[in-house]
């Protein structure tokens, strides 16, 4: 070792004179570590725990969610409990895989200048989150939210749903047809409008093996066209209320990563 | 030299395919603008349909004005191209770090900083503006401008490629545009640091391709044998972030003529890719690339050679082979299964050894040459730099421990560690090679003001230091607010009280921000009157006074 070179330093001048080499060199060695650790989660069948409940979002949670993403609330709101005694007894059961899984992508956030939002779903009412939303420090004097106002006087662009929704469902979101073409119409039934409310509940309560799965209401409180922060609460009260956790058995192996 | 002889009328090729690639730009982009699904998609569409109108007459009035014979004269080298990218650097970076104060004072002080009206100020789009402007607009312009300087000095050539180091400078600028104005819009995939959406991720790549073509084409012609070590940073650098770049944003477009994507990925899968991406965009981006820039600059200011050959060689494969491993750690705890968890700590761990590496080797490069961190106060900028990416590299690990972690994750104490690698390892050493650029380049024996770089170097670091122990003070105090529990065996704090009980942190951040941005807007100052070859400060005052009452410098 101390008289003799290593292989490396004798023949580096490989690298040193031949770009491409350097170059081919380079890439296989970054390769390595991203297939390891990246394709298994393809193929691993225990990478998303097995749930009931899970349904896609109606188009109103959809738009809530696209507004979500607009404004950059992951910025400062996580989605994902960690199994640790303050935030399960803080948020609630910790965050699984499938809670996520039709999410593109994630939401899980990286950051708590806010609290964590995973199962805020039901937590407040409607007229709480509305007011919260228009103006924080009304209902929590030292919060450091931004103010939202504005989302209530936009209307609801629901323009490309329908294509939204086909993306989703080329990319493994298992919307029906039924609910693609029904895109609007549930939108605005699901806002607490005149329109068939059944046919909205049917298709996501089938999806989602079980009943009484989607809230229909005025989340806005103001009739007419849904708003856009109408999209925003539905979304809001959605999340982290999918899964049955009545069948779930967090201590069985299966579930155990 | 006179026009008339030998006039060669043909058009450049490299020229012609770049205005193609324009025109092609123009006509997709007005096809965009005309068929938009929605308002912000226009105006993004518009954005391309004006800078490529603007960028083919350009072309045009340089093919019409420039003297064929001194187009791309192999025997100089291509210097206006990285001029311009010190001055995109700096305007970049007062921008960025403006950008960063403001949301600073927007968490202290929410009733002055935030506007009900204009919901496009809120901090939820103002904070990729900041990062993307800082890490992207600040750093990459210093990345793509210092690696062309550089590869044409250790290659001894002009840069390859004719016109198209020039399409690599302004078509980044536009992708800096684009993305920045689309945040503000409401425009983002929502993943940290790939916000921009796809129409953004493909000019990108197209910018990108043609930024390694023109690079391995300087290295491919060069009159060296060896590739020197700062461009195997630089080539690593480039590839690397190209094959994170297309895989962490592979989406569909719900529309060809809106700007909403789908992710391909979903769930479990999108976060570990994201983070794969994320963290690399910080050890290639972040890193290697300003790696180079160490290998480069340091031994040139201090006419030393590199202190350890058979180090740089272990330091730069182990480097980049560790890191990519890395990105898990940002998931501890998290729904990603357990094994990927441990095996990204475990390689985080490992990154501490080369990380080391590269900081020892830069930092040794000054052995024989101690006393120019006395007299240098660019070395010094230099040389504190690769401290600061030590101290980074270190607390990196330690956090990346789960158990650590599981007090860490989510809280201040992310932003802090992350701002002591970009304020002081990033932000310093892209000072450093600024300064040196920008006196080599506009050809002045010394920069304008020595003393104003002292000025810029304490109040900076007086800046950085506010900045990350406020917010090490910040995270460890709500990382440990969350987890208390009284004696009832109850939650002590409900969240808001640990929001209100950060204030004043939030305030020494905001005062340590300003004073950050206080010091680059000096450097400002003194770069422009370095490059208008202003007499030097020094020497005015050396004319005047007697020379014995001359402090040493």
């Amino acid at each position: 070792m101390a008289t003799r070179q290593s292989w490396l330093f004798r023949n580096h001048k490989l690298f040193e004179k031949n770009s491409y080499i350097l170059l081919i060199g380079i890439l296989i060695v970054v390769a390595i570590g991203g297939i390891i650790e990246i394709v298994p989660l393809f193929y691993l069948k225990n990478t998303i725990e097995k749930v009931e409940g899970m349904r896609p979002y109606t188009p109103l949670e959809l738009a809530g969610q696209n507004i979500y993403v607009r404004e950059g609330c992951n910025v400062c709101h996580s989605q994902m409990i960690r199994p640790l005694r303050d935030e399960v007894e803080r948020y609630g059961h910790y965050s699984l895989a499938a809670e996520s899984m039709y999410d593109h992508p994630f939401l899980w956030g990286s950051k708590r200048t806010g609290p964590d939002l995973a199962r805020v779903g039901g937590k407040y009412s409607d007229d709480w989150q509305k007011q919260h939303l228009i103006d924080p420090r009304s209902l929590v004097p030292e919060s450091i939210m931004p103010p939202y106002r504005f989302l209530e006087d936009r209307p609801l662009d629901l323009g490309t749903i329908q294509q939204q929704m086909k993306t989703l469902k080329l990319e493994g979101v298992p919307y029906t047809d039924s609910m693609i073409t029904r895109a609007v119409d549930d939108a605005y039934a699901q806002a607490g409008e005149d329109y068939d409310v059944e046919a909205l509940r049917n298709d996501y309560s089938k999806a989602a093996g079980r009943d009484n799965t989607v809230s229909v209401r005025d989340f806005d409180a103001v009739r007419g066209d849904p708003s856009e922060l109408d999209a925003l609460i539905s979304y809001l009260q959605v999340l982290g209320t999918m899964v049955d956790f009545s069948t779930y058995e967090a201590e069985d192996l299966s579930n155990k990563r | 030299m006179t026009t008339d002889v030998s006039r060669d009328e043909r058009l450049d090729i490299s020229t012609a395919l770049v205005g193609i690639v324009l025109l092609a730009v123009l006509i997709l982009a007005f096809a965009g603008a005309a068929n938009a699904a929605d308002g912000q998609f226009a105006a993004q569409a518009w954005t391309f349909v004006i800078s490529a109108t603007a960028g083919l007459a350009g072309l045009l009035l340089w093919h019409e004005t420039k003297a064929p014979t001194r187009r791309f004269d192999r025997a100089f080298y291509e210097e206006g191209v990285v001029k311009a990218g010190v001055v995109a650097t700096m305007f970049w970076g007062i921008a960025g770090f403006l950008v960063g104060l403001i949301i600073a004072l927007q968490l202290t002080w929410p009733n002055l900083f935030y506007f009900p009206e204009l919901g496009w100020t809120n901090f939820g789009r103002m904070r990729p503006l900041h990062t993307s402007a800082v890490i992207f607009a600040f750093g990459g312009n210093a990345l793509i401008s210092t690696s062309f300087y550089v590869v044409q000095r250790t290659c001894r050539t002009r840069l390859a490629g004719g016109m198209w180091p020039w399409f690599v400078f302004w078509g980044y600028q536009l992708f800096i545009v684009v993305a920045g104005t689309g945040y503000l819009m409401g425009i983002t995939q929502s993943k940290e640091y790939a916000e921009p959406e796809w129409y953004a991720d493909i000019w990108l790549t197209i910018v990108w391709v043609a930024y390694l073509g023109v690079f391995l084409g300087t290295i491919l012609r060069r009159k060296e044998p060896h590739i020197y070590v700062a461009n195997w940073f630089y080539l690593a650098f480039i590839v690397t972030i190209a094959l994170l770049h297309i895989v962490n944003n592979l989406s569909l477009p719900a529309t060809l003529t809106g700007s909403k994507s789908f992710a391909v990925f979903s769930g479990v899968q999108s976060a570990l890719i994201q983070w794969w991406y994320g963290h690399n965009a910080v050890g290639f981006f972040l890193t290697a690339g300003f790696l180079a820039i160490v290998y480069y600059f340091i031994p040139k200011r201090v006419e030393r050679p590199v202190w350890s050959y058979r180090l740089s060689i272990v330091h730069f494969w182990s480097l980049i082979f560790i890191y990519i491993w890395a990105g898990p750690h940002h998931l501890h705890y998290t729904a990603l299964p357990q094994w990927a968890q441990t095996l990204g700590m475990t390689f985080s761990i490992m990154l501490w050894m080369p990380s080391w590496g590269g900081m020892i080797n830069g930092m040794m490069t000054l052995s024989g040459a101690w006393d120019k961190l006395r007299t240098d106060p660019v070395v010094r900028m230099l040389i504190v730099s690769v401290a600061f990416y030590g101290m980074a590299t270190f607390e990196g690990p330690v956090m990346s421990v789960r158990e650590v972690n599981a007090l860490s994750h989510y809280t201040d104490w992310g932003i802090g560690h992350v701002h002591s690698g970009a304020l002081g390892w990033v932000g310093f050493v892209t000072f450093g090679a600024m300064y040196c650029l920008t006196q080599w380049l506009w050809k002045r024996p010394k920069l304008y003001s020595n003393t104003l770089v002292e000025w810029h170097f304490w109040i900076a670091t007086l800046g950085i230091v506010l900045y990350i122990c406020a917010m090490w003070v910040s995270g460890i105090m709500e990382g440990l607010m969350w987890r208390a529990y009284n004696e009832y065996g109850f939650l002590e704090y409900s969240f808001i009280e640990t929001v209100s009980a950060k204030h004043i942190e939030y305030i020494i951040r905001s005062a340590g921000g300003g004073l950050y941005l206080l010091g680059a807007i000096i450097m400002v100052y003194n770069l422009v009157r370095t490059a208008r070859g202003d007499v030097p400060v020094e020497d005015r005052k050396r004319g005047m006074a007697a020379p014995s009452l001359q402090p040493a410098e």
